[in-house]
């Protein structure tokens, strides 16, 4: 297994990675508490002890390298660099959202910042991915695509026929398998065959690599080595982050339909945040310092709410736009009841 | 203008739009082989990276097109035969077609599908699909179905330029016919414009794909009992040219349609379905489907021939819809 002893990046990266991390829990943490109030509808996919995986991973890629990823859509977006406001707009439903509301809670895909997608049936984003790494390789340009995808989607046939076509093409790919431990209430052990998703690689002759799924700096050094290799032309790579979702598989259901073994403390124990901040501590960086980013990460959320609780609904033609580049007309019928 | 077969006309269609714009790009099972005679040549004047063999392995070459071109390229798939395109459901369905709807328009898919119709053969009952109304039910696809080499290449054409995805079904019974085709390389057909294949007055006939030429058979034949048949065909079933229809049948007055597909919830069932809704005080009779039963297409040609819409099916069913006298059933 990938383990980093010390922290990677100058000074700014490093904050950098900590303020990522730090959005991502204060935002869902805010975007739990309105959904038990009932103000945002749907179902809610929390990312909340995986934010290592993600920021980790994005903090390899450039702005400008593609990214896929999954209905457990809030951290992706953050990680690689996304603005809060109209992520929080999206899950309220509003107009303003990043995908005008016709997206919510699973799909919060940020194209500005080289989202493909945030796909919600498990495995699609795996040829959607192959499918960008070509584009660029055809258009000569030096762009990655990374896939995220979790352990659930390890057992689909999406994601082995991405990593086939981006092996056998040598595409500037990255697949990064974020092994939270349960596919919704299955245990991957019961699911998945043989000890890890990342031996799989073996099958398509690219490299399989394990990586502490809670490190920051242990996952952004492995996407790092996979995204010089893809840059390099060498092909993809497929790297599984060891990592442990801490709320049921959606929250606010009623009932944890996970379930829980004596190792969730330990899990929860080796909280991502905690552990980068305490590296981050002991290497000479101020707890002040620290602490303002958390307190300007908490007006940042609590602005972003204030935005989104203030745009408008979409207007009912919304409903309209976007099935194709011309807008769909509006059954009169329809309209006259909307 | 020369006179080509309706395979030529997907050969040249590819070439010109190949050689327009180079985020056109090509990818299939064994194309490069060229198996049908739709990229000849192409390997040659295009070169492997653009004319790409893929695995077997249809869910992850589609969705790799949709992923391709989201990030501004055009690919163009050949995905063979149109029953090779249920494994890729999951990718037509949740990545193709709702990508651009689902993230508020940041996504743009400007890709073609295409896949044969490859039935009537001897093919059996996996390998003579005519599926074209399954996506009919699934929006963000535009779905075009020529049934002559003109429409052909000028429906491709519009297909590759077009900035959403759109679904291309080529009827095999069609593959052979021959026409006059535009050299012209910005000829283009639009998408969503039907054709009267055939001026008549009593009773319209809206065929699909290759019923049309089985159509213009049938009402040439129908002359002889004075019954004068127009022959509409609407090229793409998404977006379908309703008014064309609706206004043909105001003309005549009576509507046949004539679907090579299953019957139920079938092309021909919504092109029906439209015409009792919209046209229903111009109907002087009931409307007819004439299309495929809902059984499969057995092996032996014996038994498989005759389940297909034949020029006797539409001659009988013109004969009803006007009061003529029917010929007695011989099956």
């Amino acid at each position: 297994m990938h383990d980093a002893q010390s922290s990677i990046g100058d000074n700014d990266r490093r904050l950098e990675k900590y303020r990522r991390m730090q959005r991502i829990r204060q935002f869902e943490t805010k975007a739990e508490a309105i959904h038990a109030a009932g103000e945002i509808p749907g179902a809610l996919h929390t990312y909340a002890g995986m934010e290592a995986s993600g920021v980790g991973a994005c903090m390899a890629l450039r702005p400008d390298d593609y990214m896929v990823g999954t209905h457990r859509s809030h951290g992706h977006p953050i990680a690689k660099g996304a603005m809060l406001r109209p992520l929080m707009a999206e899950l309220l439903g509003k107009s303003t959202g990043i995908c005008r509301g016709k997206g919510g809670s699973m799909h919060l895909s940020d194209f500005s910042v080289g989202s493909l997608g945030e796909t919600s049936i498990v495995g699609s984003g795996g040829p959607v991915a192959a499918g960008a790494a070509l584009g660029a390789k055809l258009q000569g340009l030096d762009r990655v695509a990374l896939c995220f995808f979790g352990d659930g989607a390890s057992s689909e046939g999406a994601i082995h026929e991405g990593m086939n076509l981006a092996a056998v093409w040598k595409l500037p790919a990255i697949f990064v398998c974020e092994n939270n431990r349960f596919g919704m209430s299955t245990p991957t052990s019961d699911a998945v065959a043989g000890e890890h998703v990342a031996d799989r690689a073996h099958g398509y002759g690219i490299p399989g690599v394990i990586v502490d799924g809670q490190d920051v700096d242990a996952v952004e050094q492995a996407v790092r080595e996979a995204v010089d290799r893809a840059r390099a032309g060498k092909g993809p790579t497929l790297i599984e982050t060891k990592t442990y979702r801490y709320a049921d598989h959606a929250v606010n259901m009623g009932r944890d339909l996970t379930p829980r073994g004596p190792e969730h403390d330990e899990w929860v124990g080796r909280d991502p945040i905690r552990l980068y901040r305490a590296r981050l501590i002991e290497e000479g960086v101020g707890d002040d310092a620290l602490s303002a980013i958390d307190e300007a990460v908490r007006q940042e959320v609590a602005d972003a709410l204030q935005y989104a609780r203030d745009s408008a609904y979409p207007d009912f033609e919304e409903a309209f736009d976007h099935v194709f580049v011309d807008r769909l007309p509006i059954p009169a019928d329809v309209r006259a009841h909307a | 203008m020369a006179k080509i077969t309706f395979l030529e006309a997907i050969q040249q269609a590819q070439a010109e739009e190949l050689a327009r714009d180079p985020s056109v790009f090509m990818m299939g099972e064994d194309i490069r082989c060229n198996v049908f005679g739709t990229t000849t040549g192409f390997v040659e004047r295009f070169g492997e990276e653009r004319i790409r063999d893929t695995p077997i392995s249809e869910n992850g070459f589609i969705g790799a097109a949709g992923g391709a071109a989201m990030v501004g390229m055009r690919p163009i798939v050949d995905a063979t035969l149109s029953s090779f395109l249920y494994p890729a459901m999951d990718q037509i369905c949740s990545i193709i077609a709702k990508s651009r709807y689902i993230y508020g328009g940041q996504a743009r898919l400007p890709l073609v599908i295409r896949s044969c119709m490859f039935y009537g053969n001897s093919n059996a009952a996996q390998h003579s699909d005519r599926p074209y109304a399954m996506f009919m039910n699934m929006p963000g696809l535009k779905i075009i179905a020529p049934s002559d080499p003109r429409d052909m290449k000028g429906l491709l054409k519009a297909a590759i330029r077009d900035d959403d995805p759109v679904l291309c079904f080529e009827d095999g019974t069609c593959w052979m016919a021959k026409a006059e085709v535009p050299d012209d390389p910005d000829f283009l057909i639009p998408i969503g414009k039907g054709d009267v294949k055939r001026e008549g007055t009593d009773v319209t006939i809206i065929a699909i794909a290759g019923g049309v030429p089985t159509a213009l058979k049938a009402a040439k034949r129908l002359e002889a009992d004075d019954i004068s048949a127009e022959v509409i065909d609407p090229r793409t079933l998404v977006p379908l040219d309703r008014d064309l229809i609706l206004r043909s049948v105001r003309k005549t007055g009576r509507a046949i349609c004539v679907d090579p597909a299953h019957l139920t919830c079938s092309a021909a069932s919504e092109i029906s379905a439209t015409i009792v809704e919209q046209a229903f005080d111009a109907l002087r009779a009931p409307v007819i489907r004439v299309t495929t039963p809902d059984t499969h297409l057995p092996f032996s040609p014996h038994i498989e021939k005759p389940l297909y819409p034949t020029v006797e099916r539409i001659v009988d069913a013109a004969r009803r819809i006007v009061g003529a006298p029917v010929a007695p059933q011989t099956v």
